[in-house]
């Protein structure tokens, strides 16, 4: 039989390698090399490979026939590339961050998914796409169960479980999509018949829509200290960057977006385990870039894209903060922390420009990014949606801009005397904390890349006093709050939220109906066996006398009839011969 | 310890100073509101202290919320490693996680 397969690279190899292979050659470096070399290639792989992207014209530069369909692994535009250099930032970072860490594992699978992140920005077809979206799955999974600890090893599984689950939703989706549209093309899809739906909830599942959103608070705090740095950049960003090619302007996708920035923060008020705390801030900083691209106009999509790009940062930076207290500490509730400014000062000042980052200070990134969604929910006519960002403005401040920095720097002291982290921690934390501040300062760099030109200025004297009053009379309200011993306290806890289904209600719902199955069938049995004694009984009654059927002493008439019988037969057989 | 060194938030007059420069920024911030110029894109914007009443008033009714979903959504702390301990037929040991990067 002739090859079905047919290859034809579009754009000669040498001209374009594609983002993801570089980081998966260094993955397999990294896995033959030890210490220092090691080290020095994996810092080195993200700055090759974004000077390369970075020289990168747009356009498809591979492409090749798969059986009826065009597959393109390898296509450049500027939404594509807005979170590929972004990528690359966060994995230089995350690189650098953990340098100090000697273990194999970790460093191979943090390389494998950077890599994956790009290979899935960059996928032009669908096809791709999900190799690249089951990828993420599997590679992250192990910078959560690198923890090496029962607890990360259950979360993982669960969060793997979640992951690939969305995978193979996505792989039937663009199936119908193939037999709907007779290509595989990843371009606008839209909510339109099976396809269109299928995708729409792969994507929310990695996206963390409401309900879906508990693999991501379940699996990132457990994950290890470097681990959960890595993960906050990729997996969700790769979906805000599918749902923003896919689905732009679904209406839908406001609603959807709004509620998730609103009941996260909620859950983050009362939430001990402060990494736990900034996952559910991730979901609803997430759900601003969602916001934007349900709304789908230029200044949006501009809002959500640079949202994704600034949030990678500030909420790495955050998480990067988190970790150094976990890493000098090994404590991580906030009911165990507190007075660590004392002798982590650079740490608590790097914590607190997170913090202010991720609130949306004047001046600090998350200001000149998150304003944008905020103009376009108003300018759309989508008054209630902008009131609810508003909330969650406030409400982010309180739980991610006061909360964090507060239990672990400040409150009461815990009396944990330990040092700022190792330097390459620091630095690490650094280069992030300058990003948030040039990127707030200087926006226009940022803005030269984003897909759109809209003219956008966030520094007007109207947006920057609203946000200014917004912000600081939340710290007011904090304040006011903790004076008047108001505030919840940090308690050890557990706060019941959707993983209840399946982590307790599945599992003893199951476990119940085993349970009654297996009584119900041995009370089955039992009646059974009994029924056949009772039958057994009786017959033997019946046939189990002396001149019964089943009788064992036989009496002496019978058997000299039995033998007159047999004779009776020899000699028949004898007249037959 | 006496010999402990005294820390900036040691001094309970520092914590005040930083409280009274924060209730300064509020009283600033209020004032401005009547005298800078706003371009509104809604009129909800254009009422008197929308942004500061809004903001405390946000915050306020959400740490009351949270406090109250304490009552019903709180259970203590190895609540889901009890159940998965049950399933698994053993109990969890290594809950604490503790360790870190080896």
């Amino acid at each position: 039989m002739e090859s079905i397969v047919q290859i034809q690279v579009a754009t000669m190899w040498t001209l374009e390698v594609p983002p993801f292979l570089p980081f998966f050659i260094g993955a397999l470096i990294a896995a033959v090399t030890r210490g220092t070399l090691r080290g020095a290639i994996m810092v080195a792989i993200p700055v090759v490979s974004a000077l390369h992207l970075w020289m990168v014209p747009e356009g498809v530069h591979l492409q090749f026939a798969f059986f009826d369909y065009q597959l393109t692994p390898y296509r450049v535009d500027k939404l594509s590339l807005m979170f590929g250099y972004v990528f690359h930032i966060a994995a230089f970072i995350a690189i650098i961050y953990s340098l100090h860490v000697r273990d194999t594992l970790q460093q191979v699978a943090a390389l494998m998914y950077a890599g994956s992140g790009l290979g899935a920005v960059f996928a032009g077809d669908l096809l791709t796409l999900f190799v690249f979206w089951e990828f993420l799955a599997f590679t992250s999974v192990f910078l959560i169960w690198a923890r090496r600890t029962r607890r990360s090893y259950q979360a993982g599984m669960r969060y793997l479980i979640i992951q690939v689950l969305s995978g193979v939703i996505l792989l039937i989706g663009a199936l119908f999509y193939a037999a709907e549209n007779g290509t595989l093309e990843f371009g606008f899809i839209g909510l339109t018949g099976i396809a269109g739906w299928l995708i729409f909830i792969a994507f929310g599942i990695k996206c963390a829509f409401p309900f879906a959103h508990n693999w991501l608070t379940d699996a990132y705090p457990e994950a290890t200290v470097t681990g959960t740095v890595i993960l906050s950049a990729f997996t969700t960003k790769v979906a805000v960057y599918s749902l923003a090619r896919a689905y732009p302007g679904t209406e839908l996708l406001v609603y959807i977006g709004a509620a998730m920035t609103c009941f996260p923060i909620f859950f983050a008020v009362i939430e001990n385990d402060l990494r736990r705390v900034l996952a559910y801030s991730l979901i609803n900083q997430v759900g601003f870039m969602v916001v934007g691209v349900g709304i789908g106009t230029a200044l949006a999509i501009n809002g959500a894209v640079s949202h994704a790009f600034n949030d990678v940062i500030f909420k790495g930076l955050l998480f990067m903060t988190m970790g150094a207290v976990l890493h000098m500490t090994g404590r991580m509730n906030g009911s165990d922390l507190g007075g660590l400014y004392k002798t982590m000062p650079k740490t608590t000042v790097l914590c607190i420009v997170g913090a202010a980052s991720i609130s949306a200070f004047p001046l600090f990134s998350g200001f000149v990014s998150k304003s944008m969604v905020m103009s376009a929910a108003l300018e759309n006519g989508y008054d209630w949606i902008w009131l609810m960002l508003l909330f969650a403005s406030a409400g982010v401040f309180h739980h991610a801009g006061i909360k964090i920095p507060y239990f672990a720097f400040f409150a009461h002291d815990s009396g944990l005397r330990v040092s700022d982290p190792p330097n390459n921690m620091l630095l690490a934390m650094l280069i992030a904390a300058v990003l948030c501040i040039g990127i707030g300062v200087y926006p226009a760099a940022l803005y030269s890349l984003l897909p759109y030109d809209t003219g956008y200025n966030p520094y007007d004297a109207t947006h920057v006093l609203a946000q200014t009053q917004l912000l600081f009379f939340s710290a007011l309200a904090f304040v006011w709050l903790n004076l008047k011993g108001m505030y919840p306290p940090e308690l050890h806890s557990t706060n019941l939220d959707v993983e209840w289904f399946y982590r307790r209600l599945f599992p003893v719902a199951i476990q119940s109906l085993f349970a009654t199955t297996w009584k119900l069938d041995g009370a089955l049995r039992r009646a059974f066996v009994l029924r056949l004694h009772q039958c057994l009984h009786y017959l033997s009654g019946i046939y189990h006398v002396p001149t019964g059927l089943l009788t064992s002493s036989r009496p002496a008439g019978s058997m000299a009839m039995w033998v007159a019988i047999f004779l009776a037969g020899y000699l028949f057989l004898s007249f037959i011969n | 310890m006496e010999n402990e060194k005294q820390y900036l938030f040691d001094n309970p007059n520092n914590v005040k100073r930083v409280l009274y420069v924060l209730y300064g920024c509020c009283v600033l911030l209020f004032v401005l509101d009547f005298v800078i110029h706003r371009h509104v894109l809604h009129s909800w914007e254009s009422l008197w202290g929308f942004y500061p009443v809004y903001g405390f008033v946000g915050c306020v009714i959400l740490v009351l919320v949270a406090k109250w979903m304490r009552t019903f959504l709180m259970r203590s702390e190895d609540y889901y490693d009890e159940g998965e301990a049950d399933i698994n037929g053993k109990h969890s040991a290594d809950s604490g996680g503790h360790d870190v990067d080896a």
